[in-house]
C-alpha cells in the first residue's frame, strides 16, 4: 500500500517536520547517552568474579551472583503461573468471546490491570500472598505478585498473536470435522507460538527491572545463601541497585559495584528484548500468509 | 467422539476461566485495598485523611494521615513532567506517524518501546549521579534531589507512552483525510498539522492521560531524585514526596495491623482510582476517535 504523497511541498513545511524531529531525537539522545554513560562507568567493573561471587564486606567488595539468581529464579517463577493463564485467556479473547457486556468487562478489567501502577502490586501481594495465604516473604509470594502484574501484558499479546492467524486456517481443521478445540491445537496455535513467545519474552525483560512489586514481598538486602527453595527470601539485581544508590552507609564507596549491577541489570533485559525482536523480524519474513 | 466433544467444551471452560481470572484480580485488588484502606478510619477520621495537611505517622503522641501533601506531591511531579513531556511526544508522534517509513520507522518505534521497558531503578541511578548534580550546579542549590528532577526523570518515562498512544492515533486517521487536503493543495505539513493532528486529537489525549497514568504511579525512580520531604512543593528545587514513594518507603518499617499500616493501603487505594479513572477515560477516548472515522 502506497501512500499518496502531496506534490505541493514548501519551505516552512520542511522547516516544520524538522521541528517535529527534533524532540524525537532529543529523546534518542537522551537514551544513547543514558546507556554510553552507564557503560563507561559500569564496563570496569565487569569481571568473571563479579558475576559469579556473593558480595562480601558489607557489599563493597566481591560480585553479585545472588542477585542474578535471584531476578531469574522470581521472573521464572512468575512466568510459571501467568504464562499458562495469560495464553488460555488471549485464546478466549480471540477464538470464543462473543461480541457482548461480558466480553467487553473482561478486556476493559485487562486494560485496567496493565494501568494499575506497581507499587499497588506490591501492596496486594503483601495482603494477599505474604499475609492471608501465609506463604511469608518469599519467592513464592513475589513471582506470583509480579506473575498477576504481567499477566494482563501477556494475555495481550497472545491475543494479538492468535487473532493474527487467517481464519482460513481454522476452516480447514473445522471442514474435515475436527472440533474447535482441535482446529485451534493444530492449526493455529502452533502458527501463533513466535507471536505468543515474543510477548512472553518482553514480558520476562520487563518483569526482571520491577522492584516495586517485590520490595515487601521478598526481596532482602543480603543472604548469606543463595535460595534453597520457593519459601526463600532473596536478593534481586534491581533492588541491589536501589540500595547500593541510595541506602548503604558507604555511597560512594559501592558506587562502582552500583555502576556494574545497573548495567548487568541493563544487558539481561536488552538482551531478551533483542531476542523478542529477532523473533518478531523473523515472523515478519517468513509468514507468508499475511497480506 | 464423545470424549473428544468433552474435551472441545472442557477447553472452553478453562480458557473462559482463565479470562475471568482477569476480572477476579482487579476486584481482589480492590476488595483488599478498601478491606485495609477503610479500616485506617478507626484511628483518624475520613475528613483528617483527605484534607490533612500533614502526613506525619511516626510523630510522638499525635501521628497525623494527611493526604494532602502527598497527592499534591504526586500531581505537581506529574503535571510538570507532563508539560515536558506532551509537546515533545506529540511532535515526535506526527514525525514518526507522517515522515518516517519502512525500517526506519521500525526501529525508531522500537527504541522508544524498548525504553518503556527500562527498568526504573537504572533510570533514577541516571538521575541521581547524573541529573542530580547537574542541577545542584546549574542552578547553584545544594541539593539536586527534587521536584525538577523527578519531573523530568517522569517525563522521560511517559514518553515512550504519549509517542506510541499518539502515533496510533494519527496512523488510524483514514488516508482519504491526507488525499483530500492534498487534492486541494494542501502541503504535507499543512495537512499533518491541520487535518491530521485535529482528526487525531481524542486518541492523542488519550496518549497523553495514559503518560499520565504511568507517571503517576511510577515509583522506584521518584523515590530515588526526588528528596522525599512530605511538604507541599513551593519551588522547583523544593524536594517532594509522592503518594508512590510513601508506599514504598514506609511500608517495610510498619508494624502491621495499625492505624499507619492501613493508611498505606488508604493511599493504594487513591492511587488505583486514579488510575483506573485515568485508564477508562483514555479507553473512551479512544474508542470515540475510532468512531468518529467510521461515519
Amino acid at each position: 500500500m502506497s501512500r499518496p504523497r502531496s506534490r505541493v511541498s514548501s519551505f516552512g513545511g520542511s522547516i516544520g517536520f524538522l521541528l517535529t524531529a527534533i524532540p524525537l531525537f532529543l529523546f534518542l539522545a537522551f537514551i544513547a547517552f543514558m546507556f554510553y554513560y552507564l557503560f563507561s562507568k559500569g564496563v570496569g567493573v565487569l569481571s568473571w568474579e563479579f558475576l559469579t561471587q556473593p558480595p562480601t564486606r558489607g557489599m563493597t567488595e566481591g560480585g553479585i551472583w545472588p542477585c542474578i539468581v535471584g531476578t531469574l529464579l522470581v521472573t521464572f517463577v512468575s512466568l510459571v503461573f501467568s504464562v499458562p493463564i495469560g495464553i488460555c485467556s488471549g485464546i478466549y479473547l480471540s477464538e470464543y468471546a462473543p461480541d457482548n457486556i461480558a466480553t467487553r468487562m473482561i478486556r476493559s478489567s485487562i486494560r485496567s490491570l496493565a494501568g494499575i501502577p506497581s507499587i499497588v502490586y506490591g501492596l496486594f501481594g503483601v495482603a494477599l500472598f505474604v499475609y492471608a495465604l501465609k506463604f511469608g516473604m518469599s519467592i513464592l509470594a513475589s513471582g506470583m505478585t509480579l506473575g498477576l502484574m504481567n499477566l494482563p501484558w501477556i494475555i495481550t499479546t497472545a491475543e494479538e498473536a492468535i487473532t493474527a492467524i487467517p481464519s482460513s486456517f481454522r476452516e480447514g481443521a473445522l471442514a474435515l470435522g475436527s472440533t474447535k478445540w482441535e482446529s485451534i491445537r493444530r492449526n493455529v496455535l502452533p502458527y501463533a507460538f513466535p507471536g505468543i513467545l515474543t510477548g512472553v519474552l518482553l514480558a520476562l525483560a520487563r518483569t526482571m527491572g520491577e522492584t516495586a512489586p517485590i520490595l515487601f514481598t521478598g526481596v532482602t538486602y543480603y543472604t548469606k545463601q543463595l535460595p534453597t527453595s520457593l519459601s526463600s527470601k532473596f536478593m534481586a539485581l534491581p533492588y541491589h541497585l536501589f540500595t547500593l544508590a541510595t541506602q548503604h552507609d558507604q555511597i560512594v564507596k559501592v558506587r562502582p559495584i552500583a555502576f556494574g549491577t545497573a548495567i548487568v541489570l541493563l544487558i539481561l533485559v536488552l538482551a531478551f528484548d533483542a531476542l523478542a525482536f529477532v523473533i518478531r523480524m523473523r515472523i515478519a519474513k517468513t509468514n507468508t500468509w499475511q497480506v | 467422539m464423545d470424549l473428544r466433544r468433552f474435551r472441545d467444551r472442557l477447553a472452553r471452560v478453562l480458557f473462559l476461566a482463565a479470562s475471568l481470572l482477569g476480572v477476579g484480580v482487579l476486584l481482589g485488588i480492590l476488595v483488599y485495598l478498601l478491606l485495609y484502606g477503610v479500616r485506617t478510619f478507626q484511628g483518624t477520621s475520613v475528613f483528617s485523611f483527605l484534607a490533612g495537611l500533614k502526613w506525619n505517622p511516626d510523630a510522638y503522641g499525635e501521628p497525623s494521615y494527611g493526604l494532602v501533601p502527598l497527592l499534591a506531591g504526586s500531581f505537581v511531579t506529574t503535571v510538570l513532567a507532563l508539560v515536558i513531556a506532551i509537546p515533545f511526544g506529540i511532535a515526535g508522534a506526527v514525525f514518526i506517524s507522517e515522515k518516517l517509513k519502512g525500517a526506519v520507522r521500525v526501529l525508531v518505534k522500537t527504541m522508544v518501546e524498548l525504553f518503556a521497558g527500562f527498568p526504573s531503578v537504572v533510570i533514577g541511578f541516571f538521575g541521581l549521579v547524573v541529573l542530580a548534580p547537574l542541577i545542584s550546579r546549574v542552578f547553584g542549590i545544594p541539593s539536586g534531589l527534587n521536584l525538577l528532577n523527578a519531573s523530568v526523570l517522569l517525563a522521560f518515562m511517559s514518553l515512550p507512552t504519549i509517542i506510541s498512544v499518539s502515533d496510533d492515533a494519527l496512523r488510524v486517521v483514514p488516508q482519504s483525510y491526507r488525499e483530500a487536503a492534498y487534492a486541494v493543495g494542501a502541503t504535507k505539513w499543512t495537512t499533518a498539522i491541520r487535518v491530521v493532528l485535529p482528526a487525531a486529537k481524542s486518541g492523542i489525549l488519550a496518549g497523553v492521560m495514559l503518560g499520565f497514568g504511568r507517571a503517576i504511579g511510577e515509583t522506584m525512580a521518584v523515590l530515588m531524585v526526588a528528596g522525599n520531604a512530605p511538604l507541599i512543593p513551593k519551588s522547583l528545587f523544593d524536594p517532594v514526596r509522592t503518594i508512590t514513594s510513601t508506599i514504598a518507603v514506609e511500608l517495610g518499617e510498619t508494624p502491621f495491623y495499625t492505624t499507619h499500616f492501613y493508611a498505606l493501603f488508604a493511599l493504594g487505594l487513591v492511587l488505583f482510582a486514579i488510575a483506573l479513572g485515568t485508564n477508562l477515560v483514555a479507553e473512551s477516548l479512544i474508542k470515540r476517535e475510532k468512531r468518529s472515522f467510521m461515519l
